[in-house]
């Protein structure tokens, strides 16, 4: 695996670079030939129409799914030569996720939650870090609530402290504000924000929220899975 | 592989699974009961299996009551009794024979084995009477050993008399039991011993008298019983002598045994099969609800196997659970099952705890439920992180994932592992998983035609409450196949049983219909014959028929004595026809249940050299002759030249005399023999009547009550199906934890929907509407199901096996019909209370927990 990993190692430049990335489901094709480099510590917004590509694209970038032609790097090491382990550890040693429907597991508690991803590193029983994340996003007293007792924003602020108890290279938001009210959406955004800059995160959020989208310092605009604007 | 197997002994695994069946322990436990009786069954099997082959072996020498006997239909001869004297030792004496027994306390009598005893037998094991100090008076020759049976029947008690024959001596005892015999062959043939000084008394030792001669033999110790045998059989054959050993014995008995076990063995490893298919609809509903937790762990950065290892674990535990419970209740319930056997089995035995059985039940149990648990939780590895990201995603098609092809080949293969018995019987195991994959096909198939016909007949002008509850049958990740598995499965089995017990019973007494034959005199020497003919006239008793019979023996067939067929190994041919001795009639017509199959009946001969005879075609086939075949028989030391003229087909259960070879008339008027009258009496009053004055007048005629016959069949068969049912009850049983577990899966499904429909407005006496009509669909289908396969499996076993006209009673059909609806809706109403009466939002709240 190590020298699977060092093999694709490349440069030091971007954290993210997605090169003529192409995704086809049968003979509908959602993405078409993107190309796009992240330079590491930013921000940025890929914004677009429903049924754009925005969320394949996420998927395609996060290691989540396989692009059917291009290639994806993630801090200079190539997805495409790994496998399904290797993708695996990747994503739990450089990337974080905040999905717009939370995906907390619900037969575990806030700070469980939290754990899982240092637990699955074998770092023991992370429960300290763990709490200062949760203290942190203001869930200090909800430590031990599961997440059907916990409200949409507070279990979105769980899920934010999950993805940064790792403290991950590159983080991907899919609408963090999605099933969240303005006032909730807003705590939550300055909450993602707050931690992305204490943690030096590149962040990429994925959002239909114009708003949000001008808070990152880029936005790549998609249309029937190709890139229309770039700035 | 190495991954899988790595991860499943790191501790983050284990944590994982509890802190991930966190809401759903009591869920998984329900599952795993789907286990638990067919592993109570096995290990109460196995520990049976392993206390009867303790006992045989123990007990081997008790099982014979001897080292070595030897019998013969004809008394000994010179020759024969200077090779008893040859073998040495001591010997003991007995002569058997079927005669009436006349008791005295109720003016009644019954046909009984009488066996006249001399010597010391039982050399090992004893007689069990009541008093025990009966067994040392009779050894004195002071009277008569009863059948327990036979004293209660007739209301009689030690110290009354008896009368066989001519002969009338006191009760010693109750007879309980005899070394090596069961007590349902002493249902049908119940004994009396008598001392053997006595036999002249009797006036039954005639030529008229069909007896078994036999010696028993204690060798000297350390004497090698089979080497002496081996040594002797030349001569033992040429005599045409049977002998009996120890070893013989036990290995007939623990052929037996083995095979009462395998029987009981194959029963209880399918209510674990049920289980196991239980416990795989469950672990794929529990895998469907935890697709989200599993993508997301994925998205965590969670291997392959180390997700698929945390839900593995699951299964593990589930598997450990059922296999502990099942451990666990099957040694509370090991105990039973001796009871529940007791007539069939031939010896006492003290019932220890088998903790092999019961551990090999548990590891079983433990392989049927995690190869059934494995099955959708492959699904597991298959899990994209992309599913997090997209909520619509499915996994794909499970019917291509090779590994879950190798799973299920596995568990075949292990289930005819599992059905192979210790005896490694092939053909059974493989039968039995053939046998179980058509039921399950049939039902399958039934489930699936009845299914459709339901989807056709919803139409939108039905109820709405109507519509809604049959539509919940077909909805997406709906229950119905599993149900209607188990249940379906569970109804056919006593269904099945129940038909089929009706049906044996009731030809027994069609069998034994108004107008045909129900008591049979034999053994009436011929010039008794008028006189006897007179006395059942006079009774006034109908007589029906009345046959000469002539005993014989095969000298040669097709030109090949007896002896060099019996020494041809190579041709595989039964000994037993060849060996036997066969009643045989004259007779110039056929009777209702004989018919020509082959070749031409010949009534009637004059002088004739060579004689046509009718030969019955099952024993045609195991003789290897055919019409225009050769058979010299030996009457009396005569030989008789026969021809096979034609062959027919018999109804033998028809209780009345049938036989085997038919000789025309004009053919064995001249040889020594016997008649058979055959009448019919109308109640058991008239039964009495007749049996006590042919006692009085002709003691040493005997008497078949054939009504007495058809009950003791009855019984016995009574007993049979109570042990069938006995372990039938264990399938039925896991059906129902099936469908508990069954519906707790879909409760969530069903709470969603009720939620749903309440806030649109329906009213809880519709939300229960529609539950009660889906459940009570469901065990509509699930009876129909099971009724259809029960009626043509009782179908196929009557015609085929017991070749028995199919008559199937409505009782048996209609009550699963009416009780499984009632059943399903209960259980399914008690496992959805909350839903009625809880405010939606709560609900949602509490299941999404």
């Amino acid at each position: 695996m190590v020298s699977q990993l060092s093999a694709t190692r490349k440069g030091d430049s971007a954290i993210l670079e997605a090169r003529h990335l192409t995704k086809t489901y049968g003979s509908l094709t959602v993405v078409k030939d993107i190309n796009f480099a992240i330079e590491r510590g930013s921000s940025c917004a890929i914004i677009g129409p429903s049924g754009s590509g925005k969320t394949t694209l996420l998927g395609l970038c996060a290691g989540l799914d396989q692009p059917s032609e291009g290639q994806i790097l993630i801090d200079n090491i190539d997805l495409g030569a790994l496998d399904e382990n290797g993708r695996a550890r990747v994503r739990n040693e450089n990337i974080g996720f905040v999905f717009q429907n939370f995906q907390l597991i619900p037969t575990l508690t806030a700070l469980e939650n939290v754990m899982v991803p240092m637990e699955l590193r074998g770092n023991g029983s992370p429960t300290d870090q763990a709490r200062q994340l949760l203290e942190r996003v203001g869930l200090g007293q909800r430590l031990s609530h599961y997440p059907a007792q916990l409200s949409g924003g507070e279990q979105q602020r769980a899920a934010l402290a999950r993805a940064f108890i790792n403290q991950p290279k590159i983080l991907f938001a899919d609408e963090p504000t999605g099933n969240l009210d303005a006032e909730t959406g807003k705590l939550v955004i300055e909450n993602l924000f707050s931690l992305n800059t204490a943690f030096g995160t590149t962040l990429v959020i994925v959002t239909h929220d114009p708003d949000l989208a001008r808070q990152t310092g880029r936005v790549i605009r998609l249309k029937a899975g190709a890139v229309v604007s770039d700035g | 592989m190495s991954d899988l197997v790595k991860h499943l002994f790191r501790a983050w695994t284990w944590r994982m699974c509890w802190r991930d069946c966190r809401t759903n322990r009591a869920r998984l436990l329900l599952f795993s009961l789907s286990i638990v009786l067919g592993v109570a069954a096995l290990a109460a099997i196995g520990s049976l299996g392993a206390n009867l082959a303790r006992a045989v072996e123990e007990q081997a020498r008790t099982l014979l009551g001897a080292d070595l006997s030897i019998s013969s239909r004809r008394p000994f001869s010179a020759d024969e009794e200077s090779l008893f004297k040859k073998l040495g030792g001591t010997q003991a004496r007995q002569i058997s024979f079927n005669s009436m027994v006349y008791f005295s306390s109720t003016d009644g009598s019954r046909l009984a084995e009488v066996r006249m005893l001399n010597g010391g037998f039982p050399f090992y094991g004893k007689f069990e009477t009541e008093p025990q100090s009966a067994v040392q008076d009779f050894k004195h020759g002071a009277g008569a050993l009863v059948e327990e049976n036979l004293l209660i029947q007739f209301d009689a008690k030690v110290g009354g008399t008896i009368r066989v024959g001519r002969l009338t001596v006191p009760i010693l005892g109750a007879l309980k039991k005899v070394p090596g015999e069961s007590a349902a062959l002493a249902m049908i043939s119940p004994r009396v011993y008598l001392p053997m000084k006595a036999l002249a008394a009797t006036g039954l030792d005639g030529p008229g008298t069909l007896s078994r001669h036999t010696v028993f033999f204690e060798l000297p110790k350390f004497t090698d019983v089979e080497s002496t045998v081996k040594s002797i059989q030349p001569q033992l054959d040429k005599f045409r002598l049977s002998n009996e050993t120890v070893e013989k014995r036990k290995k007939e008995l623990g052929q037996a045994m083995e095979n009462l076990y395998h029987f009981l063995n194959l029963a209880g490893l399918t209510a674990l099969l049920l289980g196991g298919i239980g416990v795989a609809g469950a672990v794929h509903t529990h895998v469907r609800q935890k697709l989200p937790n599993a993508a997301v762990l994925r998205c965590l950065g969670c291997g392959v196997a180390q997700t698929f290892a945390v839900y593995l674990a699951q299964g593990i535990a589930l598997g450990v659970a059922g296999a502990l419970l099942g451990m666990a209740l099957g040694a509370a319930i090991q105990g039973a099952l001796p009871k529940a056997l007791a007539s069939f089995i031939p010896f006492d035995f003290q019932f220890r705890i088998a903790w092999f059985a019961i551990v090999r039940a548990g590891a079983i149990g433990f392989c049927i439920c995690l190869l059934f648990a494995l099955l959708p939780l492959l699904t597991i590895r298959r899990v994209s992180p992309l599913a997090a990201l997209r909520v619509a995603w499915e996994p794909a098609a499970a019917a291509r994932d090779p590994l879950r092809w190798l799973v299920g080949i596995i568990l075949v293969v292990a289930l005819i592992g599992f059905g192979l018995g210790r005896e490694g019987d092939w053909r059974m195991a493989l039968g039995y998983a053939g046998g179980l994959a058509f039921v399950f096909a049939s039902l399958a198939g039934t489930a699936a035609i009845l299914m459709r016909l339901l989807r056709k007949w919803i139409r939108p002008t039905l109820p709405f409450v109507l519509r809604q509850g049959l539509a919940g049958l077909h909805r997406p990740n709906n229950r119905t196949h599993l149900l209607l598995f188990s249940l379906g499965l569970g109804t056919f089995l006593i269904s099945a049983i129940l038909l089929l017990e009706h049906m044996l019973a009731g030809d027994l007494l069609i069998s034994n219909g108004k107008d045909q034959a129900n008591a049979v005199l034999f053994d009436i020497q011929r010039e008794q014959s008028p006189g006897v003919s007179n006395l059942v006239a006079g009774l006034p008793l109908p007589v029906l028929d009345e046959l000469p019979l002539v005993n014989m023996r095969i000298s040669s067939i097709k030109g090949r004595d007896v002896e060099t067929l019996l020494a041809d190994k190579e041709s595989h041919r039964a000994s037993w026809p060849l060996r036997r001795e066969y009643r045989s009639t004259y007779t110039d017509h056929l009777r209702d249940a004989e018919k020509i199959i082959a070749g031409q009946w010949i009534g009637h001969v004059t002088n004739a050299d060579t004689i046509p005879i009718s030969v019955e075609e099952g024993i045609a086939g195991d003789l290897r002759v055919g019409v225009g075949d050769e058979i010299v028989f030996d009457v009396q030391g005569i030989p008789i030249k026969t021809r096979v003229a034609s062959l027919r087909s018999v109804n033998w259960r028809r209780m009345e005399p049938n036989f085997f070879m038919l000789f025309p008339m004009g053919s064995l008027e001249n040889a020594p023999g016997t008649e058979v009258l055959v009448t019919r009496v109308a109640n058991s009053a008239q039964s009495a009547q007749l049996q006590r004055a042919m006692v009085k007048a002709f003691p040493n005629v005997s008497v078949i009550d054939l009504t007495m016959i058809v009950q003791t069949l009855d019984a016995i068969l009574q007993k049979v199906f109570f042990v069938v049912r006995f372990m039938a009850l264990f399938t039925v049983l896991t059906g129902l934890l099936v469908l508990a577990s069954s519906l707790v899966t879909g409760h969530f499904q069903r709470v969603r929907e009720s939620v749903l429909l309440r806030t649109l407005g329906a009213s809880d006496r519709q939300v229960f509407g529609i539950l009660l009509v889906e459940y009570a669909a469901l065990g509509i289908v699930a009876g129909l199901c099971g009724e259809l396969l029960a009626l043509a499996g009782a179908w196929a076993l009557a015609r085929f096996v017991f070749n028995i006209p199919f008559a199937p009673n409505a009782l048996p059909v209609i009550l699963p019909l009416l009780i499984l609806p009632v059943l399903t809706s209960a259980i399914g109403l008690m496992m959805s209370r909350g839903i009625l009466n809880r405010p939606p939002l709560e609900l949602l709240r509490v299941e999404s927990a």
